[in-house]
């Protein structure tokens, strides 16, 4: 039971108290309110001292925060007549987990249980502008008290609403369950009097937060909303969908990366048209679609085509062909201005090729008419794939409805809309509704892939100098990379808020790239390090590219540290004590004294086993990673059958986090674990090769993503209490701080500092490359041998 | 066209198609059960994990004409009985093991198997037989599946 607030004394709109805000009540037949999604951002008017680099006054999430500004009054929680309330999150749900922390907050704030509320994801909305795009870490951070504004104002006008009805005055009223009561025994359910609590005209309203020493459900341990489902295979995914008509649908693609179909590039139409089961055939932009009544008879067709095909973007390059680009294209490093006696470390990293493709491969639904087209499909940012299908399509923006699916998996990769727009062409050249899916086959080859990259440090240390400390002078690091494809509308949010920005930050932007904008935003190195500078190159635009989880900071981040480790060792100290000595943030030494803790850090081990530490500050957090990790004989030559790459085993690690304000730790718990094995992963085994313009992975046995066999037995999570009361960005939190302290354990029990990322990356090919032409590789028929 | 007859979650189904339409195809899209889901169709990432006869199979390799009319097809959808979840459904639940989900129908699936399997073998689940479980989760959930399948197998 929740006492009321006393509105009465809250002090007026002009000089709103700490926890008031301005809602609005919106028009309707039932009580609407709306909240503006830039309430209780604050933005950074600082100005740039030398010193701190930018993200520590101005990063990723305040742009993200800050770029909603104009539009964001139109988010809106309704007040049903069965006494539920329901919202529409202009985010995605793709796995993270934000439909279940957003219906905690808005549970909170209406003081209803959570199965009253009902948060749905909104469809593609234009008029929302950049306020509709899922990444970043950033959904919770920028939704927070936009949500809870809207919450808290209902509850505060079904009160008032409940005192007119029982003549009485708000503040002697108490609600409980979604029902409101007085000391005279009167109830009425929210729902009963929703429709009294509506107006008739848009009002503006002061509404006052719950503190947070009054919450019951933030930062209370819960179960995701959709766990049942999931478990039955009631959970629908966009290839799940019933949608009249949509039949499956396949696209036959090049061998090459980007390849496309010549001109009547099908050789065999009549003949494809005729195969079972087969009922459209249309040549498109990407290749050749087929459209049949299941997907193995997509697959049937796609294997008898003959198509002539275009070279690819990449043709006849290799992995050491772009690799020589991007090392023509790296950034001299500054001679440092050191004194003589001051010692040197210089290192260099590569990075290969990445797939962000996520279990739920690349689907969407299109129907396609004369006059309008309906798409369902898992998008990140919706409302760009709903203008360029409209721009592609000839249609106004509005005669295109795009309906946000719950994704399989996101990674980065359904930032971009290249399923939905795919699917739009196939059904306008079919003329038919069509549900699109790829080929697990497509996705390494012709999907997103993370860029390869390389990483070089410079850094100088001073033993012991005037004041008998060590001293770390310089860090400079440059960080050249084949170009981050970012026009999925994190480049239109920069261009388009950094006028805005205040003057400090903006002039600090001006002149970058849009990937270099992202690159100075994100990445930041909390360390007393002297002059530190960390710069992106970039070149090479010949790949489908993305921002896959944690965009570039993983490989920052293992490049920084492997250098921080050999810093260490030149002044002869223990690496996670020089961390300590050099960190400038104390939430940082939080989360790193909480692994020495917990971890046993320096506890005795084998040889040939070893621990590493490292940190990452990013999201409004920071998270420490101690992994030990077993290099022996006996684990990496571990034989587990075919398709199965083993090699150096993660034995344990310990996180420990400090998101801000934790609005469900359990998930907080799950990104943080999911979050180690990405990192697991970019660190020991996942690559695609290219070679001769393709690239050879196919599917997971070939594309080592992190399996049970490469899982840390022991793997602890630990939130650490934080005084913030804001949350933080969670999702990408650990993967890069996970990929550093593999690569810095893997150094220290090898003896040897690996330079090539994933470190398997050149050891024989552990698969044979499937087929490229045919594009697709049959479905085998030996299942019923291989039960257990 | 052929009419192929099996026995789906309990009940006898026929359908008309070629013998060579795989069997994931078939569930999916002629008979709408969705529980199983496609992630790579080359028997790899094992999303599509059902039983047949009470042991583990992948649907996307098997042809539906090499199914018998008294073959015994369980999807997640025909697991629990009746109501009230398999004993490993709420294992999954109680830890809260998925995050997306694409994946978790067929690690239920195998997870049931491979503890029917051991127990066959007359033994219980030992971490080795963890690591040898081959469904990929990309969301990373490794370790809460671990968990649940150990306090499922206690239950089952």
């Amino acid at each position: 039971m929740t006492e009321l607030h006393d509105h009465q004394s809250a002090a007026p709109p002009a000089a709103l108290g700490r926890r008031s805000f301005i809602g609005y009540v919106l028009a309707g037949t039932t009580l609407v309110v709306g909240a503006d999604l830039a309430t209780g951002s604050n933005r950074a008017s600082a100005a740039i001292p030398s010193g701190p680099q930018l993200p520590e006054l101005y990063d990723l999430e305040d742009l993200q925060t800050d770029s909603a500004l104009p539009t964001s009054q139109l988010i809106t929680v309704t007040i049903n007549e069965d006494g539920t309330a329901s919202f529409e999150l202009p985010r995605t749900e793709v796995g993270q987990g934000i439909l279940t922390s957003t219906t905690m907050i808005l549970a909170e704030e209406l003081d209803l249980p959570m199965s009253k509320v009902k948060v749905t994801l909104a469809p593609a909305r234009p008029e929302l502008v950049f306020n509709q795009l899922t990444g970043g870490s950033n959904t919770t951070f920028s939704t927070y008290t936009p949500v809870r504004v809207a919450g808290a104002l209902a509850r505060q006008k079904l009160l008032e609403a409940a005192a007119i009805l029982f003549g009485t005055t708000a503040d002697r009223l108490t609600t409980t369950g979604g029902v409101i009561s007085d000391l005279a025994g009167n109830n009425v359910t929210y729902g009963d009097i929703a429709g009294d609590a509506a107006s008739q005209v848009v009002e503006a309203v002061e509404v006052v937060l719950r503190p947070p020493s009054d919450f019951r459900v933030i930062g209370t341990p819960k179960n995701r909303l959709d766990a049942r489902a999931a478990v039955t295979g009631k959970k629908d995914f966009t290839t799940d969908l019933d949608v009249p008509g949509a039949l499956p649908t396949m696209v036959c693609r090049a061998p090459e990366h980007q390849g496309t179909p010549k001109e009547n590039g099908l050789k065999n139409l009549a003949a494809i048209k005729k195969m079972p089961g087969v009922t459209h055939v249309a040549q498109i932009s990407s290749g050749i679609a087929v459209r049949a009544k299941t997907f193995g008879h997509c697959i049937d067709a796609i294997r008898e085509m003959q198509v002539d095909w275009n070279p690819g973007t990449a043709s006849g390059e290799s992995d050491e062909t772009v690799l020589a680009g991007i090392k023509r294209a790296e950034l001299p490093l500054v001679v440092p201005d050191v004194p003589v006696l001051a010692e040197s470390v210089e290192t260099e990293f590569e990075f290969m090729f990445r797939s962000s493709a996520a279990l739920e491969p690349y689907a969407a639904i299109a129907d396609v008419r004369e006059d309008g087209a309906e798409i369902w499909a898992g998008l990140k940012v919706p409302i760009l794939a709903q203008e360029n299908i409209a721009i592609m399509l000839g249609l106004p923006v509005d005669a295109v409805k795009v309906n946000v699916i719950t994704g399989g998996g996101s990674f980065g990769h359904k930032l971009f809309g290249d399923h939905a727009l795919e699917a739009a062409e196939i059904s306008k050249a079919m003329g038919v509704p069509v549900k699109l899916m790829w080929h697990r086959a497509d996705e390494p080859r012709q999907g997103r892939l993370h860029p390869m990259a390389t990483s070089r440090v410079r850094a100088t240390v001073l033993k012991g100098g005037l004041t008998g400390e060590d001293q770390v002078l310089s860090f400079e690091q440059r960080h050249t990379s084949v170009v981050t494809d970012f026009s999925h509308g994190l480049g239109e949010i920069l261009t388009a808020t950094a006028d805005e920005l205040p003057t400090e930050v903006g002039r600090y932007l001006g002149g970058l790239t849009f990937s270099q904008s992202i690159f100075t935003l994100t990445q930041e190195l909390p360390y007393d390090f002297g002059v530190v500078t960390q710069l992106l190159n970039e070149t090479d635009q010949r790949f489908r590219t993305g921002s896959m989880r944690n965009i570039y900071s993983p490989d920052v981040a293992v490049a920084a540290e492997l250098t921080i480790d050999q810093l260490a060792k030149k002044v002869g100290m223990d690496p996670l004590e020089f961390r300590l000595k050099f960190l400038k943030n104390d939430r940082v030494k939080a989360v790193l004294e909480k692994v020495r803790k917990e971890g046993n850090w320096g506890r005795s081990l084998p040889a040939g086993v070893a621990q590493g530490v490292a940190i990452h500050k990013e999201y409004k957090g920071a998270t420490a990673i101690l992994v030990e990790i077993d290099t022996r004989p006996s684990t990496v030559n571990r034989d587990l059958g075919p398709e199965t790459v083993t090699g150096p085993r993660v034995t344990k690690v310990v996180v420990a986090v400090d998101c801000g304000l934790v609005i469900n730790p359990r998930g907080v718990e799950a990104q943080m674990q999911g979050g180690v094995m990405d990192g697991i992963a970019l660190t020991l085994t996942s690559s695609c090769h290219l070679k001769n313009g393709r690239f050879l992975e196919a599917s997971w046995d070939n594309y080592f993503y992190t399996r049970q066999w490469n899982v840390p037995p022991e793997v602890e999570v630990h939130i650490v209490e934080t005084d913030s009361d804001t949350p933080g960005g969670v999702g990408e939190a650990a993967v890069g701080s996970t990929a550093a302290a593999v690569a810095c354990a893997y150094a220290r029990a090898t003896g040897t500092l690996p330079k090539r990322f994933p470190i398997n990356h050149d050891d024989p090919i552990a698969f044979k490359p499937k087929s490229f032409v045919p594009p697709v590789p049959p479905s085998p028929t030996n299942g019923l041998k291989l039960t257990y | 066209m052929a009419k192929q007859t099996f026995i789906l979650n309990g009940k006898p189904v026929t359908v008309n198609v070629n013998d060579d339409v795989r069997v994931l195809w078939v569930l999916r899209d002629l008979l709408g059960v969705t529980g199983p889901k496609y992630g790579c169709g080359i028997n790899v990432c094992k999303a599509c994990t059902s039983h047949i006869n009470g042991r583990a199979f992948n649907p996307c390799s098997v042809r539906v004409g090499d199914l018998k009319p008294k073959d015994r097809v369980t999807t997640i959808e025909g697991l629990a009985d009746g109501r009230k979840l398999h004993p490993m459904q709420q294992a999954w639940i109680d830890r809260d093991v998925a995050q997306c989900g694409y994946c978790q129908p067929g690690q239920i699936m195998a997870a049931v198997a491979l503890v029917r399997k051991v127990r066959r073998e007359g033994r219980s689940i030992t971490e080795r037989d963890l690591d040898t479980i081959r469904n990929i989760c990309r969301c990373g959930t490794y370790t809460r599946i671990r968990e649940a399948i150990l306090q499922g197998a206690r239950d089952m």
